[in-house]
């Protein structure tokens, strides 16, 4: 492996330390469940089968420590499967999750419960993700207090601090998420998060939901959470701005490969992967006026039914034959730059 | 003479007069969309654009109400209107699309089946005529085999491909107005500029006039002419699109654009406004922006007009940033 050398990215990793977390070959297929129609046609003979939805096919992944990883694409590419395996609440079907150079799988007692509680997730939506029954207190300084990290009788003075520190007034915590703003609500997940001392963070689309004004507040404290709690983060947002502005580093995906993965800078200046280009072609920025929007073409096409080969030959614009056919595999393209597409062959 | 434009809104008012009190959740807002012209309706959640959309459309319902103003569409005063006569203009010469299609689609009928009800609900044409401009609809909102897909029941649509129905379903009658409420915020940015250079192309080629309801100012920085931004039931800025965002006047105005990541410096904190949008319900005198204003003094306290600080920019503020507007200048 080669060392990663980019004075432009603002915190530099070698790939030769032991990543915080790494997926080798990690794919996940859920069955999709068949409907009352077909459920019919099949009990009267007809040979209907379960279709199988790859959400994530043969993903490596690696986040150093102190590393903020972006995770873009677009809806349905496998960004909250790949997350939810990421952050230990969902199991993989095939491929290995290591946690600090260890299999996940290998790991039991107090190792296993480390690797756990250490890997934490923040969702988009605050309010489903959030008891509406329990009130702040308890939503915050339950886990915590079930694995033994607060001390007897420190419960209030614990919460208050996870409070505080998510920028939350502990004079509310005898409230119910209800009773907050979505932004405010949003710091309630945060604060919960945090409150089992994770090292890792998933934060899964978590300012998506929220209004600009607020998204800018929410950003800021992750940024500054991170510098205080020296914590990494796998940042998932299909918002590329958003991305560019917190990313040390940016995997983009695509109907559940990774296509590509490089340096924020990189990505941004010198994208390589077709489908990445287009991505950030189609993104409306608020410097362009009144210009003409640029376009992909196709929809994206259905994961129960990937196209054959490189998954973007029916959009791509210099698809050739070989796209058709061939899967392309991720390979370096400048020292930490990995892209999967043909045409890096040629060169 | 000039020519009268498409719609011109003036003094709105609708209220909802609800359990725990009047909702003002729009309170004296004032526009005009010139023939052609895109004007971007931007704020946040709760601000009152869609309500706006919803009392020029008519479907205003119980318990709110249009309280006072007017809204004068081609010069006729569209709140004077029977909802017989509302209903023969919407559809036909007013257009809404939303921001989930399936406000505007049926989910039981084919597709033709309701481009061609459509048509001939406003139109007596032959059946093949309608025909005939579903499917040129759909060619123009850039659907592949028109013909193909007219067969089709919305759910075998994507998304995206549904969000085209229900444009093409609002420009069969090549309307003079089309209120877009939100319309591409649930889908992916590819599928989003798809469909924005779609309506980029329309609004130039026939005349339509276009609010385009959104809370992203990126969307309307390259789609509208000119951008109206709502503040708790206000418009508080408003003005040609390029100069606002180059130069806004309103501290909140301000405020948003400055909080836009690629405004900011890579991994240093975004500027931000503190505190939140306040409620409705519990509006304190004066200005409504004042709790989270960095230029708020006494005289805040009294609520600002909408006034004409430089040619054709309006800022309800006692304190506009002119300077920023001189440098741009
Ligand atoms: N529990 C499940 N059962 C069946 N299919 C699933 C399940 N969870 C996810 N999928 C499917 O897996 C694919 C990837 O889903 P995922 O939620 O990871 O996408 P995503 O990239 O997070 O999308 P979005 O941007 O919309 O959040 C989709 O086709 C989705 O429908
Ligand atoms: N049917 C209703 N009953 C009571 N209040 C309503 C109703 N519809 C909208 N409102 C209120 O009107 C205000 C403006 O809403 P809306 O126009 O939908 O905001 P926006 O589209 O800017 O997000 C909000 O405070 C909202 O709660
Ligand atoms: S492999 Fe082929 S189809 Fe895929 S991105 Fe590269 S050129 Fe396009
Ligand atoms: S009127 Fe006063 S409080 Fe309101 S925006 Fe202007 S300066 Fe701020
Ligand atoms: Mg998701
Ligand atoms: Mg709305």
């Amino acid at each position: 492996m080669s060392e990663v050398i980019d004075q432009h990215a603002p915190r530099v990793f070698s790939d030769t330390e032991t990543p915080m977390v790494e997926l080798r070959g990690v794919s996940r297929r859920f069955a999709k469940k068949l409907d009352v129609a077909a459920k019919l046609a099949r009990r009267l003979g007809a040979d209907v089968k379960e279709e199988i939805v790859h959400a994530v096919d043969k993903v490596d992944l690696r986040v150093r420590k102190g590393e903020v990883v972006g995770l873009v694409g677009e809806s349905g590419c496998g960004k909250s499967t790949l997350g939810r395996i990421v952050a230990g609440i969902l199991p993989q079907s095939d491929g290995q999750v290591f946690w600090n150079g260890k299999d996940v799988a290998t790991l039991a007692g107090a190792e296993a419960r480390d690797a756990k509680l250490k890997r934490q997730m923040i969702f988009q939506d605050p309010y489903a993700s959030l008891n509406p029954r329990m009130r702040v207190a308890d939503i915050v300084g339950e886990a915590p207090q079930v694995h033994g990290l607060v001390k007897r009788g420190g419960f209030d003075e614990y919460v208050d601090e996870q409070m505080r520190r998510a920028g939350l007034d502990p004079a509310f915590k005898r409230r119910y998420p209800h009773q907050f703003s979505g932004g405010q609500r949003q710091r309630i997940g945060i604060a919960r998060a945090l409150a089992v001392q994770p090292e890792f963070i998933v934060c899964d689309e978590a300012v998506a939901a929220l209004d600009v004004s607020i998204q800018a507040q929410i950003l800021n404290l992750f940024m500054r959470l991170r510098r205080e709690l020296d914590l990494t983060y796998l940042f998932i947002s299909h918002d590329l701005g958003v991305v560019e502005h917190l990313s040390d580093r940016v995997v983009i995906m695509y109907l559940g490969r990774v296509v590509e993965e490089a340096p924020t800078d990189r990505v941004f200046k010198a994208p390589n992967h077709p489908y990445t280009r287009s991505l950030l072609d189609s993104v409306p920025r608020i410097e362009n006026r009144k210009r003409a929007f640029a376009v992909v073409k196709g929809e994206i096409p259905s994961p129960l039914n990937p196209p054959p080969g490189c998954h973007f030959h029916p959009r791509c614009p210099l698809a050739f034959d070989r796209c058709r056919v061939e899967v392309p595999k991720l390979r370096e393209v400048a020292p930490g730059h990995r892209s999967a597409c043909h045409l890096n062959d040629a060169a | 003479m000039t020519e009268v434009p498409t719609l011109e809104v003036r003094n709105l008012r609708t209220h909802f007069f609800t359990r725990a009190g009047v909702v003002k959740a729009v309170d004296d807002v004032s526009f005009t969309v010139p023939r052609g012209k895109v004007l971007g309706l931007v704020g946040e959640s709760g601000s009152g654009k869609s309500v706006t959309g919803f009392s020029v459309m008519g479907l205003v319902d119980p318990p709110g109400r249009i309280v006072s103003g007017q809204i004068l569409f081609k010069g006729q005063d569209l709140t004077q209107l029977s909802d017989e006569e509302m209903r023969q203009l919407r559809g036909n010469r007013i257009a809404m699309i939303f921001q989930d299609p399936m406000m505007t689609l049926n989910p039981v009928l084919r597709v033709d089946t309701q481009m061609i009800e459509t048509v001939l609900a406003h139109e007596k044409v032959p059946e093949e005529e309608a025909r005939r401009r579903a499917r040129d609809a759909l060619g123009m909102v850039g659907i592949p085999s028109p013909d193909e897909r007219l067969k089709s029941y919305p759910h075998q649509f994507s998304g995206g491909m549904r969000q085209r129905v229900a444009i093409a379903i609002a420009l069969l009658h090549r309307p003079d107005l089309i209120v877009a409420d939100e319309p591409t915020t649930a889908l992916d940015v590819t599928i989003q500029g798809q469909i924005l250079a779609e309506v980029q192309k329309l609004a130039a080629t026939t005349g339509t006039s276009l609010i385009w309801i959104t809370h992203d100012l990126s969307v309307v920085a390259g789609l509208a002419d000119d951008i109206a931004v709502m503040y708790a039931g206000k418009i508080v800025e408003q003005g040609d699109v390029g100069e606002v965002l180059d130069s806004p006047l309103h501290p909140y105005t301000h405020g948003l654009i400055g909080s836009v990541p690629s405004r900011n410096r890579r991994g240093e904190p975004l500027r931000q406004i503190p505190g939140m949008t306040p409620s409705l319900l519990s509006l304190a005198p004066g200005c409504a922006f004042r709790a989270r204003c960095p230029r708020a003094a006494d005289d805040c306290g009294v609520m600002p007009e909408l006034s004409e600080w430089r040619p054709a920019r309006l800022a309800r503020c006692h304190h506009p940033h002119l300077e920023t507007a001189e440098q741009a200048a």
